[in-house]
């Protein structure tokens, strides 16, 4: 029987340590190397942390459909697991590239919501779809049937997301900043370098946290199985409605 | 010894479409709550805005989020007769290809929206909509209603699908299909401003673009994806 350890958890303290390094000097290269921009000032620090929130969350729902797709083809539980760590993680991330979003238009603009804003308001529309997962997930009591719908939600969903993009675009005037473009707004070098640091930071996290995430499920999986193996009775446990993958554990 | 063929696509989708076609002659439930959903809300619409006649934008959203909204009662009853009826089972049991279903269900779906479009149409032009369209205004808007239907119609039978399986069937039917129209109603409602506005416009091609290639890229992940939302 695989141990938590051996699928999950053999790299986890390695990424923790990582995540720690890169993510502080991220933040130590983003407020005392890279130089203060001069429209915007001290507030376009937030730029490092929610340009690469936003990323990695797009990351994280494009990864939640290719699991998806995995699953459909091989039916391995495994594969449900990591999408729904993928796109519950993506979904954390996300509400904070919302916030973070906010905060710099109301920055920026001095609105705490701008609609002319279409990356915004994109990423509203990607959440508000992100946030039916677990409904959906919830709805569904066989776990078989639940995984194998979610899986199809995050194909859809995983598809919709450049749609949503274009739509969006097409209809907004364009405002916000293209800051790794080929032309206006492109970075400078010192804040290039803070940036990139500051996505890797992000995207560590984000993994160490879906490994922590994926280690602790299956570990508690483990720990009813141990529990269920030592008990009297060896009863199989009542089945609790849930929206997280249930692990099958003899 | 003789053997019996199984039945194609095409024919076993024929024989389900006509089934609910029957179904819904015989005993009308869902177009007629559509159609009765749309005339409601224009007038719910004409007291909430305090406004005689709408135009322009306005207009285009009062027609489009009406028909948005009647398209969900419709996505909601797609498969509720045959789950609670077992027809689902027994066209499991049928030795038919599980995409016969997806093109009957949505053939079906997108006949449903096209009457009710058409008649949302004509009434709102009745009721509300300032502006009189000419006739290649009109022919515009038929064109985006059949385009926009289509999207909603594939969109509405996987979710429909997806849907069916769940204990809270109409929550998630409407959390579900709202963000997912989201960009086709950004593109019919644009393209349409320019036809419901005094002295018009014309038709802008990129909405159409964006119109088409949403119909595509959903109607290639229904194909893809509905066999397995049938598996049991």
């Amino acid at each position: 029987m695989p141990t938590t350890k051996s699928l999950y958890g053999r790299r986890l303290p390695g990424y923790a340590i990582a995540t720690a390094i890169v993510l502080t000097g991220a933040i130590a290269l983003a407020f005392f190397y890279a130089p203060i921009e001069v429209d915007q000032g001290f507030s376009q620090k937030i730029f490092y942390i929610h340009v690469p929130l936003a990323i990695v969350t797009l990351g994280g729902f494009v990864f939640g459909g290719i699991f998806g797709i995995q699953y459909l083809r091989s039916g391995d539980t495994r594969h449900d697991l990591r999408s729904y760590t993928a796109i519950h993680q993506g979904l954390i991330f996300c509400i904070g590239a919302l916030i973070t979003g906010s905060i710099w238009a109301k920055a920026a603009w001095g609105q705490w919501w701008v609609w002319d804003e279409p990356t915004l308001v994109s990423f509203l529309i990607v959440f508000l779809l992100y946030c039916t997962y677990q409904p959906l997930r919830f709805s569904i009591e066989d776990p078989e049937r639940q995984a194998r719908y979610a899986a199809v939600f995050a194909v859809v969903a995983g598809v919709f997301v450049p749609v949503n993009f274009i739509a969006v675009r097409l209809a907004s005037p364009l405002i916000h900043p293209r800051v790794l473009g080929s032309s206006g707004g492109s970075l400078p070098n010192d804040m290039r370098i803070a940036f990139y640091s500051a996505l890797l930071g992000i995207t560590l996290l984000f993994i160490t946290i879906c490994k922590y995430e994926m280690a602790s499920k299956h570990s508690r999986a483990q720990l009813a199985a141990l529990r269920r193996n030592l008990s009297e009775e060896n009863d199989e446990p009542a089945a609790v409605r849930t929206a997280a993958p249930r692990i099958a554990i003899k | 010894m003789s053997t019996t063929r199984p039945p194609s696509t095409i024919s076993a989708a024929r024989a389900v479409l006509y089934k609910e076609l029957t179904l819904e002659r015989r005993a009308p439930q869902t177009l007629t709550a559509m159609a009765l959903f749309c005339a409601s809300a224009f007038v719910i619409f004409h007291f909430a805005l305090a406004r005689n006649e709408v135009e322009g934008a306005l207009a285009a959203g009062v027609l489009w989020v009406t028909l948005a909204l009647a398209a969900l009662l419709g996505i909601g009853r797609s498969f509720v007769a045959d789950r609670e009826e077992g027809g689902l089972d027994g066209f499991l049991l049928a030795p038919a290809p599980r995409t016969a279903l997806l093109v009957a269900k949505a053939t079906t779906l997108l006949i449903f929206l096209l009457l009710v479009g058409f008649f949302a149409a004509v009434i709102f032009s009745v009721l509300l909509l300032g502006p009189t369209p000419s006739a290649s205004q009109w022919a515009s808007l038929a064109l985006l209603i059949v385009l926009a239907d289509l999207g909603i119609a594939l969109v509405g039978t996987l979710i429909a699908g997806i849907a069916i399986q769940t204990r809270a069937r109409d929550l998630i039917t409407s959390i579900l299909a709202l963000p997912l129209l989201i960009p086709l109603l950004i593109a019919v409602t644009k393209a349409s401003e320019p036809l419901l506005t005094v002295g018009g416009g014309t038709l802008a091609w990129r909405w159409l673009a964006l119109l088409g290639l949403y119909d595509l890229i959903f109607g290639l992940l229904a194909y893809a994806l509905f066999d397995y939302l049938v598996e049991d």
